[in-house]
């Protein structure tokens, strides 16, 4: 583990440099203690893969403070266990309608559709960072035999709820954007509502499964093409 | 509900506070004013608390009627002001009544000025703020810019009380010196020839400028890596793509990416930097996170100690 610089008011901590269960754990877990240490001094935190940010208020605190508490938050850390976070199950409606790449990207792995969702639902995915966009969260990691590069030309459009794959991350576009992911399929869930509250279904930490459904579930679910 | 009503919107306005601040963990960004010090000072100005919500005008353009007794004060880019066809004094709150026009023109130095009325506009905040981040469709009226024929509602105050800040205190637009920058991020990933050329070197702000970033033009900068694990992005981090054109981050910023960074700019000068139009030219120069750390509290004892004079 390592605390860098990051700007005038801001540290960043990092715990490794892949994609990996026990780091994010780690982060997760450095987070909550930061968020109860500095209390009213920390102004932002954005945990990600392997790295925290932390952003402190500089009429309160300064790198000199946050430092000596990070590194006595970092000796206790419990490194032996990644913490489980709530289970979430979202529903997709896989099909070449609802995932204009599907097929591209089942040809390419060498595997059948029915194949592709099958690897795609029955892995368990962890919230590893949320970001790009309100509410759009990075999962991983997927299966490597569907695993698949970002395309050569983004789509100008992508739709609210197009369930996507940019190599071995799986995520669900929470507002119409541009974007350069694989889509395989839709769901019908809302990834973030400021009306709502919460506003989003998962938190950084959380595990995810997809479960595919069927056409008419999909509308019946509220889902929109 | 009364207020202000917007007969021509210009280019860019946007309704803000101080910013969205703790909600960078749903991926939201900070937004709030580029300009932090203009938009205090019209605050203050208005008799109001320094981030109270107000207008920041980009470029300007901008043409509103009072319906309400009230002050404003504009601060900022020199952006002429007009009440009812009479040009007045920027930082100053002049005092305004039901059917005054208010017309500010376009900039002829800095791009970016606010506008504040006495107690601030009443704004329903989301996530905590009513900074507007058009990308998020988040905050103002409905997510957006100012369209013609918006009512921006603020109370009717015939006795608010308003000062203005003596020429003397005034920034100058046309000065321009050094951005400062706080090394850090992946510094590692920039040989000292590499990181030697970008303090040395001159760059232009391209057409690439709003307010999640400004792009630079000049002398490439090559990191040893071309990306790393997507990460926190904290405001003036300065990023550095496969085209080797730094991008300083600015308010509404991504609040994660995974492209290589040489450090931060001091919040201090991204201000200066977003107050700067494409062409412009600009320097760097190394500060410690020490230096950055006292600066701020200089420069916050300074706000204190300027005292406005009332009108």
């Amino acid at each position: 583990m390592r605390i860098a610089v990051a700007g005038e008011n801001s540290l960043i901590v990092y715990f490794g440099e892949k994609t990996d269960p026990l780091i994010s754990a780690q982060v997760q877990q450095t987070a909550q203690r930061v968020e109860q240490v500095l209390g009213d001094k920390l102004i932002d935190l954005v945990p990600s893969y392997a790295s925290l940010l932390i952003i402190y208020d500089p009429f309160q605190s300064d790198h000199l403070e946050v430092r000596t508490l990070l590194n006595a938050i970092l000796a206790q850390l419990d490194s032996a266990t990644a913490s489980q976070g709530e289970l979430i199950r979202l529903p997709v409606w896989y099909d070449t309608e609802a995932g204009p790449d599907l097929e591209a990207l089942a040809a390419r792995a060498n595997l059948s559709i029915e194949e592709v969702i099958r690897l795609h639902s029955e892995t368990e995915y962890r919230v590893y960072a949320i970001g790009f966009a309100p509410g759009f969260a990075y999962l991983g990691e997927v299966d490597e035999r569907i695993a698949a590069p970002r395309l050569s030309t983004p789509r100008q459009r992508v739709p609210r709820g197009a369930v996507a794959i940019a190599d071995r991350q799986t995520a669900i576009y929470p507002a119409p954007s541009p974007g350069g992911w694989n889509l395989i399929g839709r769901c019908p869930q809302r990834m973030f509502d400021p009306q709502q509250t919460p506003c989003m279904p998962v938190q950084v930490g959380d595990r995810v499964r997809f479960e595919a459904i069927d056409r008419a579930t999909y509308f019946a679910l509220g889902g929109e093409l | 509900m009364n207020g202000l009503r917007v007969l021509q919107p210009g280019l860019l306005t946007l309704i803000q506070d101080g910013g969205r601040l703790g909600q960078h963990r749903i991926g939201l960004t900070t937004g709030g004013p580029l300009d932090p010090f203009a938009f205090n000072w019209a605050n203050r100005l208005c008799d109001n608390a320094s981030d109270a919500t107000a207008l920041e005008i980009s470029i300007g353009g901008l043409s509103l009627e009072a319906q309400v007794h009230t002050r404003v004060a504009l601060c900022g880019g020199e952006m002429t002001l007009k009440i009812n066809g009479h040009e007045l004094e920027r930082w100053h709150a002049h005092r305004v009544q039901p059917g005054d026009k208010i017309d500010v023109g376009y900039s002829k130095a800095g791009a970016r000025a606010y506008l504040a009325v006495s107690g601030g506009f009443e704004i329903t905040p989301q996530f905590g703020s009513t900074a507007t981040v058009t990308r998020e469709g988040i905050g103002g009226l409905n997510g957006s810019k100012l369209q013609q024929g918006d009512q921006l509602p603020c109370a009717d105050r015939p006795a608010a009380q308003g000062y203005r800040l003596p020429q003397l205190y005034q920034p100058d637009y046309h000065r321009h010196w050094p951005l400062r920058v706080i090394v850090g991020y992946q510094q590692e990933a920039f040989s000292s020839l590499q990181l030697r050329r970008f303090f040395s070197s001159e760059y232009q702000v391209s057409d690439r400028a709003d307010r999640m970033g400004y792009r630079l033009e000049g002398p490439s900068i090559a990191p040893s890596i071309n990306g790393i694990l997507s990460e926190g992005i904290c405001l003036g981090a300065i990023q550095v793509p496969a085209d080797g054109q730094p991008i300083v981050l600015l308010n509404d910023r991504q609040t994660i990416g995974g492209y290589p960074k040489l450090g931060s700019m001091f919040s201090l000068d991204t201000a200066r930097l977003a107050q700067l139009l494409p062409g412009a030219s600009v320097t760097f120069e190394e500060i410690s996170q020490d230096y950055a750390h006292n600066h701020l509290h200089l420069a916050r004892q300074y706000y204190h100690r300027v005292l406005a004079v009332p009108v």
